[in-house]
């Protein structure tokens, strides 16, 4: 059975990812699980996505504990220990880091048994096709026209547009891994006999106050950048504001607006989160909302 | 009949379609929300007749569903985790009503805390209420499930909405290959809803769900419905076999895997039985004699089902992915309930795992097996087991100390 784990961010397209690759491998004849994995639901926020595929039916489920190939689409969540994303890699294991550091430069830095190599894309957008892509390629089992069938199906949806650009990247990726292509090999099933017995505990019970999901550290939210979720930014035009001193401020969620003494509202772009209900509310229409992306703050 | 990879979510949507429902009332709930997403494309666009509402709460969304369905209509509707314990008021009202539809449950456990990811203490609280309970283990039995459920709902010997429950997660955003049946291949095995008492016109007022001012009232119409409940194990497997003959699948009421000579047991429900299977596998290619039996209905409770398959058995280990708080797993419970007084019972173990879809290695089922062939060995039951390793509980001593919540000591200073 090939194991395969995808890393990225919501938006970066790492289901979108599982399931260029899964259809490749079902057109392919192989019976094929995939599916994406994530706790906040919206942009930016951790996603992993996983594949399996098999020539026989696949009653495994869940979690990939043993990956053959892991793809990380940002290098940033190599980061984060609770994202598990060197979790189960072993010596037989290719992990695959999207980003222009060098292969051996995290080969050193992670100290990963696996062999670790790079994709250097400088594509904004659709990372997910061309990891599929590299995928595809490091797998050797797909054939060039499965890649590519399986993304006109899985971004069909999407129009014309997104198959063509999808089709561009991820040919650049499966070009990029040609030196390995083939390189991802199925690992051999353990016997009941090599697994190491659990290491179950029994739970104690513990004071009610630390038996409860509180949080008593404090104001940890003002540390969190939540600006970074915004993809339209509400800017104010200061001319056409006529002061009221209390409506926009009032109606954000986030308190992420304060007024100044002499009534002039100022936005706190690092925790709005673009809701925008202050340009819905703002009475002489004197919020208007701009598209993220190339706007300078 | 065409193999595509469709999500669980998908594939329920899907038999909702198939089964041409008239009416979906909706109200959108992580991991569901993708169910009637896909029923109201497909609605607005034409490609499936009939009509969605979005209710402003699952409770509404319930009472619209049993409303609808008293009128004679096919009722599709969708929820999950605190959707349906908000609607459980409804949900307790609809059997009673005689008044077919099927709810889909996307299993989610229940806050507190807050969790996005499965077990089955959700839908388990709808044990009770009169609902027949389905539980699937992969997409394509979600799809064939929700056509079995009508069959079974709109039997004229039942008349009980039926609950068809999958995994969130591990099948609701899993794609898997699934057989989809042709609408004229599914029209074979399930005809247009024919209800025959259940009408809704405006020269026959009727009044449903009456109240009833006497015990020996609501004793009668109280125990029907559990008659009527009972009645459904009998018709399961006269519509299955009917299934069978159209599609060429067969479904049993308790699905038995690798149980010829074993001695140990699994018992699962959902889609974390499958896990199982690949453990049964490795230990059956090691010479372990043990099986696995996963129960597709908890209602009717398949009591002879499961004496049949584990009386003169060792041991079985039950392995509740669900909490009931101060006794411990429920289908330990209904089980120990079905072997108890009878001499050739097998000894039972209680396992709870997988909460808040927390993974069952297969490290683990080796363990659970060789806990229970000791047991058998010596006669001693051991006490019911957490499944909760050192490493998890360390990883929660460190969020406890990020919060600032970690557990004091006797006799230190708060």
């Amino acid at each position: 059975m090939f194991r395969i784990r995808f890393h990225g961010r919501g938006g970066q397209g790492m289901k979108t990812a599982s399931r260029i690759l899964g259809s490749a491998f079902f057109h392919a004849g192989y019976e094929v699980q995939d599916a994406p994995h994530y706790g906040a639901e919206r942009r930016g926020a951790p996603v992993s996505a996983y594949v399996r595929a098999d020539r026989r039916p696949i009653d495994e489920r869940g979690i990939i504990r043993c990956p053959d190939l892991v793809v990380v689409a940002d290098e940033s969540l190599l980061a984060i220990a609770a994202r598990s994303i060197l979790a189960g890699i072993d010596r037989h294991s290719i992990l695959l880091i999207v980003g222009h550091e060098a292969a051996m430069v995290w080969q050193e830095r992670l100290n990963v048994p696996g062999t670790v190599l790079t994709l250097p894309t400088d594509a904004p957008r659709f990372s997910g096709v061309a990891c599929a892509g590299a995928a595809a390629r490091l797998v050797g089992a797909l054939g060039h026209d499965a890649m590519t069938e399986a993304i006109g199906a899985e971004l069909a949806g999407f129009g014309d547009k997104a198959v063509a650009e999808g089709l561009t990247l991820a040919e650049a990726a499966w070009q990029a891994m040609a030196p390995h292509a083939g390189c991802v090999s199925e690992a051999d099933e353990l016997p009941a006999s090599r697994h190491a017995p659990p290491e179950w505990i029994d739970l104690p019970a513990d004071p009610v106050d630390a038996a409860t999901p509180a949080i008593h550290a404090g104001a940890t939210s003002a540390a969190l950048n939540t600006g970074l979720w915004r993809t339209l930014r509400p800017v104010i035009d200061h001319e056409r504001c006529n002061r009221c001193w209390w409506i926009c401020s009032e109606f954000c969620p986030d308190s992420a607006i304060t007024v100044a003494a002499d009534g002039t509202p100022q936005i706190d772009y690092e925790h709005c989160k673009g809701c925008l209900i202050c340009v819905a509310q703002c009475p002489p229409h004197a919020i208007r909302a701009v598209p993220e992306q190339g706007v300078t703050p | 009949m065409t193999r595509h990879l469709l999500s669980g979510n998908a594939a329920a949507a899907w038999g909702a379609r198939l089964a041409r429902a008239d009416y979906v009332p909706a109200f959108p709930i992580t991991p569901q929300t993708e169910i009637i997403e896909t029923l109201a494309g497909w609605i607005e666009s034409g490609a499936m007749p009939g009509r969605l509402t979005l209710l402003e709460s699952e409770h509404s969304m319930l009472t619209a569903a049993c409303a609808a369905a008293v009128t004679g209509v096919r009722v599709f509707t969708a929820t999950s985790s605190q959707g349906l314990l908000y609607a459980l008021e409804m949900i307790y009202a609809a059997p009673g009503l005689r008044a077919p539809f099927v709810l889909v449950n996307v299993s989610r456990g229940v806050q507190t805390p807050v969790t996005l990811e499965p077990d089955h203490t959700d839908v388990l609280a709808a044990r009770d209420s009169g609902f027949l309970q389905l539980h699937c283990a992969t997409c394509q039995e979600v799809l064939d499930s929700i056509l079995i459920a009508y069959r079974l709902a709109e039997h004229p010997d039942i008349r009980l909405p039926v609950l068809v429950n999958l995994d969130g997660f591990y099948l609701s955003f899993t794609r898997e290959p699934v057989l989809l049946p042709s609408v004229e291949q599914t029209a074979r095995f399930l005809p247009p809803f024919a209800p025959e008492h259940l009408r809704f016109r405006a020269d026959q007022p009727v009044a449903e769900g009456a109240a009833v001012l006497g015990s020996a009232a609501y004793s009668y119409f109280r125990y029907q419905s559990h008659l009527a409940a009972l009645a459904a194990l009998p018709a399961f497997e006269a519509i299955c076999a009917e299934f069978d003959t159209v599609f060429g699948r067969s479904y049993s009421i308790v699905e038995a895997y690798r149980m010829e000579d074993a001695d140990n047991v699994f018992l699962m429900i959902g889609s974390f039985a499958t896990k199982a299977k690949v453990a049964v596998d490795r230990l059956r290619d090691a010479g372990r004699r043990v099986g696995l039996l996963r129960p597709r209905l908890t209602r009717p409770w398949p009591e002879a089902g499961l004496q049949r398959w584990l009386l003169g058995r060792r041991t079985v280990m039950v392995v509740d992915q669900n909490l009931s708080m101060g006794k411990g797993g429920v289908l330990a419970t209904e089980l120990a309930s079905s072997l108890y007084g009878r001499p050739d019972a097998p000894r039972l173990l209680s396992f709870i795992g997988g909460l808040g879809g927390r993974d069952i290695g297969v490290e683990e089922f080796h363990e659970m097996a060789a806990i229970a062939q000791r047991s058998a060995d010596t006669g001693a039951t051991p006490p019911p087991r957490l499944l909760y390793t050192a490493d998890e509980l360390r990883e929660v001593r460190k969020l406890q100390a990020i919060a600032h919540n970690a557990p004091r000591r006797a006799g230190e200073p708060s």
